[in-house]
């Protein structure tokens, strides 16, 4: 292999990022549904030619679809070998390979990859793949998230990685299956050619880049690029003291049954390398709670970046890294185990490996985020007869960290995403917002406080009525502090009935409820956990919290000492 | 044109101003030291260095008082009055964080959680008022909010946009009391759909409104002590000028101001110079900023984010920046890899070769040791000599010896990852908007621009580089060359398949005569008023608009052009047109630009009667891929119209330096731009 000088490879590794960011950008613009528009559900890169490992990933891509892809593209790879060693297909330029199979290296149903060979002369080069959220893809409830899913069958339709691409030829009878199967066809049409549009796009980039720099040059950089991540990995975990630091959380119940679920790590940090054994966390569930091996890895690698920033997105940085996900557990489930609710289980697997790293190096703790995706579908039928469907994700406040207050209202560490602008959601639906506002008291107290999570409180204007769904979690185990820090407030969800205001059985998970026009659904969202003792806590900042109503009076007392006496 | 006319750029460390007479053709320039916090100072003493400002018949001002005001944090303090349920919607913003990996971070909005409050009323999507304001209640309110200490009130109303009812009643009941004029609605500022952008720009002009009011009324009160009877105007952000009146109402135009008067400086070189396509590329101490102009006319944004949160949506010129600069520090990072940027030794301490404490090498720390910069010679006269040796062992101890590079080897390092970076920011406006590079010429301004022109047109395919004659003094031209400008957008939200084209058509004369009779009242003579229309479009169920231009006839519009308009413009940009799919009118826009006489760029041109050979200053040796070449020294200034250069070469100027790379050559134009063109 060639190798590659310093400067030369500070050049490429912009070149290269700055193709799967322009992959990203043209996806973006051209999406349809607001989960890849607005929320930025996706992501691309450059995945190597064999093992599909990540070569290269862009800055602005779903950070949890980062970590998956690798497996996208190794299931796509895995195709290709089989179907050349039974002699029924062949691989061939031209060719793109769709699925959604999360199983198979996805992660659920509503996440379609799109997988291409680069090919250079008659080898593949690199593959390059597309990942974004559709936004309907059949199942028990509008836009997916089947709190209530028993089977897989029951979250939409499973495709396995096919080819729907070849030599340049798209196969239209596979987009009218998927578009026979959705409630959402055009919307994902839309998607789909946003997708191609981005694929298209990153092969002319990367064939430009290849015959400007040569073959061997580029493949040097990608290698020492990996090289380099996996480096810093390592001196990473060099500095962190030997030992085994475990950490436990808890889901509220699977949907189905109202038991709480375990995830327990056990974190070994052994000189450079570091294992984290999942193999305490409770068995496979019977609703939606399940993820597949590849999505657990992905998340911890999810948790990884956010706790090393300094250590480029590529497959390096998991070498030093071993996994122990037994398939007994709810973090490495096979089909038709359901996954429809993944994003509550990764969340708190990134927790929980938040909480050991808390353990093991203070001073990189960061308190547990919000936690909960809050995924919320309000949908019914306008006057005119034709359906409605609201569909978003929901904010809370991130952890406090041994620099600062955690930020109030964020997204998830799962992703990027913003919120639809209100004025959006009542031009496009039969609703009307009472209250988008900040929870007072629900962060996590401490020398830093966690962000503040929020309030939102719907009224339905459709004459008809509406029916909610409801995916979330945190109504029984709040986000934890750090380093002494305290809890953050429960997620709550409440709606009115003709008999008063109620919360369903299952904490944050319902579906089908009706409500009545004129009637509101309200949702509390946790805050951040706090960091650090709440007594050590800066008195200015305990008395503007108060002046500026973040914590009440009472609560100040209780978690501060804090004497109203004090001024601001 | 008649007159001198004065134009005023102040800038972070230096304010430039460029005196133009028209009567003689006569220029001159002036540079001051700008004072943060007291930018006046500068501004003054750079008038009054010009000559009788009584004498003066126009002065044009790019201000960065607002911009700095925004990044510090030192505006003034705000009340809002909002609907009830959204007190928070500044601080919950879009429910972002400020970096996609790691989650350190928290953010403070503008406005104080107990200066903002809530009112009973509320307007529905479809602009029904479900329950009207009582202008009682907003009069107590106000009272209350001025008696706390608010200097400026903002009035944000859910779906204000659909029908701007109850926030006229409230700004009007609001006005009744405030002490002062430093009150605004937000459908007065930008009657646009999304709460969370128009909320934030509303916010942002209010907390700018004393801070750039008190700093005009200082201005022009010294323009009155001296006597000044001319006019006084601001360039706005979009590129164009307004009046001082409108300027304290809608300060938040003028947030990029000064950048924004370089990019129509460069855009009127450029034009005159016979180049329609044109990057401009702005090097300062700590940023690159690079854009694009297209067959003329300089590009738009529709937003910016000034700070993580912080998010002003209101037309200005699309300026990419990056945190490339001759200030920023080169480092290996833990992995291996160099870095240049985005940390910066900004003025203070400086590069390392400034000898004022600095530790870290540069970017221009690299350049002294490549012998590109003269250390014998540093421009801008502040500084006697530069410490290269100083430069040099920096360098090697934070790169060469990481690297396994002696210093040379690794300050051309450091110069090939900056150039990397600086062309990744041209490719991102050119290439990935659709354009190709070949077809256009960079214009480098500001000091060190130039420096990086030859490297850049090489790496990026750019057609030539064309480097003004004066590119330290391009956003004070630009000042005296802008345009007028008023800009606004309207959200209709109308289904293309069921248009009323007639009602469209009226209310797209009804924009272009209110933006039009802004720039008529303005007060400054134009040549003409013209008038130009876009419709931000989608296909029903995207999110994201795409703006189409319009041609609007006498009389009106009708549907098929609307769609031709927008078939052509999402094709331009994607490619894939999705047929049967409706299409959804969002909001129109419409600009009014009032033309002024020509400037005539002849003025700048070189002397006649130079020589070439009288221009040549020795030799001296400069690192070039890898050796040392012995290149040529010249004074930029002093060469004649038509004279060639062959690189290497090396030209100078006060305010800036030159690189001609080896096989490229260079030609002074009639106007006296050197125009670098690529060797064979």
């Amino acid at each position: 292999m060639t190798e590659i000088d310093a400067v030369t490879l500070a050049v490429l590794k912009g070149r290269l990022e700055q193709i799967a960011d322009e992959m990203d950008a043209t996806l973006y613009r051209s999406a349809f549904n607001p989960i890849i528009a607005e929320a930025r559900d996706a992501c691309h890169g450059l995945y190597h030619a064999e093992t599909g490992s990540t070569l290269v990933q862009g800055t602005t891509g779903l950070p949890i679809f980062v970590g998956a892809m690798a497996f996208a593209v190794k299931a796509v790879i895995d195709k290709v070998a089989r179907d050349a060693a039974s002699g029924r297909d062949q691989l061939r330029p031209g060719d793109t390979f769709l699925f959604n199979d999360p199983y198979d290296g996805g992660t659920h149903l509503n996440d379609f990859r799109l997988v291409r060979p680069v090919f250079r002369g008659d080898a593949v080069f690199c593959w390059i793949a597309s990942a974004g959220h559709w936004l309907d893809i059949g199942g028990n409830v509008p836009g997916g998230f089947n709190a209530r899913a028993t089977e897989s069958y029951q979250e939409g339709v499973r495709i396995p990685p096919v080819k729907f691409i070849r030599e340049g030829r798209l196969d239209e009878d596979i987009v009218d299956i998927l578009s026979a199967n959705s409630r959402a066809a055009r919307s994902n049409y839309g998607d789909l050619n946003g997708q191609l549009n981005a694929l298209a796009l990153g092969e002319r980039r990367l064939t430009e880049l290849l015959d400007a720099y040569g073959d061997n040059t580029i493949a040097a950089a990608c290698a020492a690029l990996t090289r380099r991540a996996e480096a810093l990995m390592r001196e990473n975990l060099r500095a962190m003291p030997d030992g085994i630091y475990s950490f436990e959380d808890y889901l509220d119940n699977d949907g189905v049954t109202d038991t709480p679920l375990r995830i327990a790590l056990d974190m070994t940090i052994a000189g450079e390398t570091m294992t984290l054994d999942f193999s305490r966390s409770s068995p496979p569930c019977a609703g939606p709670l399940n993820i597949a091996y590849s999505t657990a890895v992905a998340c911890c690698y999810v948790a990884l970046k956010h706790l090393f920033t300094d250590v480029p997105a590529n497959a390096g940085c998991l070498t030093p890294v071993q996994f122990i996900i037994p398939e007994t557990t709810l973090l490495g489930v096979k089909a038709p185990k359901p996954v429809g609710g993944y994003t509550e289980t990764i969340l708190r697997v990134i927790g929980v490996v938040f909480g050991a790293i808390a353990k093991a190096a203070p001073e990189r703790a960061i308190a547990a985020p919000f936690g909960t995706i809050n995924a919320l579908s309000l949908a019914g039928h306008r006057g005119d007869g034709s359906r409605w469907v609201m569909f978003s994700f929901f904010g809370g406040g991130l952890g406090a960290t041994p620099g600062c207050d955690g930020l109030s209202h964020g997204n998830n560490p799962i992703s990027m995403a913003t919120m639809p602008p209100v004025e959006i959601l009542e031009a496009s639906y039969p609703v009307m917002f009472t209250q988008w506002a900040l929870r007072p008291d629900s962060a996590g107290a401490g020398t830093h406080r966690g962000g503040l999570g929020a309030i939102y409180e719907i009224e339905i204007l459709a004459e008809s009525g509406a029916e909610a769904f409801l995916l979330g979690e945190r109504g029984k185990f709040a986000p934890f502090g750090a380093g002494g820090g305290g809890p953050a407030a429960l997620n709550r969800f409440v709606y009115d009935t003709p008999a008063g205001q109620q919360a369903p059985p299952l904490a944050s998970k319902v579906v089908d409820v009706k409500i009545a026009r004129g009637q509101r659904v309200r949702l509390e969202t946790p805050g951040g956990g706090g960091y650090g003792q709440p007594e050590a806590r800066d008195r200015a900042a305990v008395a503007r919290d108060v002046r500026l109503g973040y914590v009440s009076r009472a609560r100040a007392r209780e978690l501060y000492g804090y004497d109203a006496g004090e001024s601001s | 044109m008649s007159g001198i006319l004065i134009g005023v750029d102040v800038g972070g460390t230096f304010t430039d101003l460029f005196l133009f007479d028209g009567a003689t053709g006569r220029f001159e320039t002036a540079k001051t030291s700008s004072q943060r916090g007291d930018e006046a100072r500068g501004f003054l003493a750079g008038l009054d260095a010009l000559g009788r400002v009584a004498e003066f018949a126009a002065i044009v001002h790019g201000t960065t008082v607002g911009t700095n005001a925004l990044l510090e944090r030192k505006g003034g303090k705000v009340g809002l009055i909002t609907t009830p349920g959204f007190r928070d919607m500044l601080e919950m913003r879009r429910r972002d964080r400020p970096r996609t990996w790691g989650l350190a971070g928290d953010f403070r909005p503008i406005v104080d959680r107990d200066f903002s409050v809530e009112v009973a009323e509320r307007t529905l999507a479809d602009g029904t008022v479900r329950v009207a304001v009582d202008t009682q209640e907003i009069a107590t309110r106000a009272r209350d909010l001025a008696a706390r200490g608010a200097q400026a009130l903002a009035i944000v109303f859910v779906n204000a946009y659909a029908n701007p009812a109850n926030e006229r009643a409230a700004a009007e009941a609001a006005r009744a009391v405030w002490p002062n004029a430093h009150v605004i609605a937000s459908s007065e500022i930008l009657p646009e759909i999304r709460e969370f952008e128009r909320a934030s720009t509303t916010a942002l002009n209010a907390y700018l409104q004393p801070i750039v009011g008190a700093y005009l009324n200082r201005l022009q009160g010294a323009l009155r002590e001296r006597a000044f009877a001319g006019e006084f105007h601001i360039v706005q952000s979009n590129g164009g000028v307004m009046s001082v009146e409108s300027a304290r109402r809608r300060p938040v135009r003028t947030a990029l101001s000064g950048p924004a008067a370089g990019v129509i400086a460069a855009s009127a070189i450029a034009r005159a110079a016979g180049f329609e396509n044109v990057i401009t590329a702005d090097l300062g101490g700590t940023s690159f900023d690079v854009s694009l102009i297209a067959n003329g006319a300089t590009t738009l944004a529709a937003q910016t984010t000034v700070d993580f949160g912080l998010v002003i949506r209101t037309p200005m010129i699309e300026i990419t920046t990056i945190g490339a600069g001759g200030g920023s520090i080169a480092f290996v990072d833990r992995g291996g890899l160099l870095q240049v940027g985005p940390e910066s030794a900004g003025s203070v301490p400086g590069p390392v070769c400034y000898g004022a404490g600095g530790d870290k090498p540069t970017l221009t720390d690299a350049h002294v040791v490549l012998g590109r910069i003269d250390a014998e010679r540093p421009i801008g006269g502040k500084l006697v000599r530069l410490d290269a040796e100083a430069a040099r062992r920096a360098i090697r101890a934070h790169v060469g010896d990481p690297l396994g590079l002696d210093a040379v080897a690794a300050a051309e390092a450091i110069v090939r990852v900056a150039d990397a970076r600086m062309a990744g920011a041209i490719r991102l406006v050119s290439i990935e908007r659709g354009y190709n590079p070949s077809d256009f010429a960079l214009m480098p301004f500001g000091g060190g621009g130039a420096l990086h022109a030859a490297a850049l047109i090489r790496e990026v395919g750019l057609k030539c580089a064309v480097a003004p004659r004066f590119p330290g003094l391009t956003s004070a031209l630009g000042c005296v060359i802008a345009d007028l400008r008023h800009d606004s957008v309207r959200t209709v939200n109308l289904m293309l398949d069921d248009l009323d084209a007639a009602a469209l058509g009226r209310r797209l004369h009804e924009e272009g005569r209110a933006v039009a009779a802004v720039v008529e009242n303005a007060g400054v003579p134009v040549e003409r008023i013209d008038v130009a229309f876009e419709l931000d479009m989608h296909y029903l169920g995207q999110t994201h608009a795409i703006s189409a231009p319009l041609e609007v006839g006498p009389g009106g519009v009708t549907g098929e052009a609307v769609r031709a308009a927008f078939e052509a413009s999402y094709q331009a940009r994607f490619s894939r047109l999705l047929a049967g799919t409706p299409v959804k009118i969002v909001s129109l826009r419409a600009t009014a630009i009032g033309r002024r006489p020509r400037f005539d760029l002849t003025a700048l041109a070189p002397r006649a009667g130079a020589r070439r050979e009288d221009a040549l200053r020795g030799a001296r040796p400069v690192w070039f891929d890898g050796a040392w070449v012995e290149t040529e020294i010249w004074s930029r200034l002093d060469l004649p119209v038509g004279a060639i250069i062959a690189g290497p070469a090396i030209l100078e100027q006060p305010d800036a330096t030159l690189v001609v790379e080896p096989g490229q050559s260079a030609t002074v134009d009639p106007l006296g731009n050197l125009i670098i063109e690529r060797g064979a």
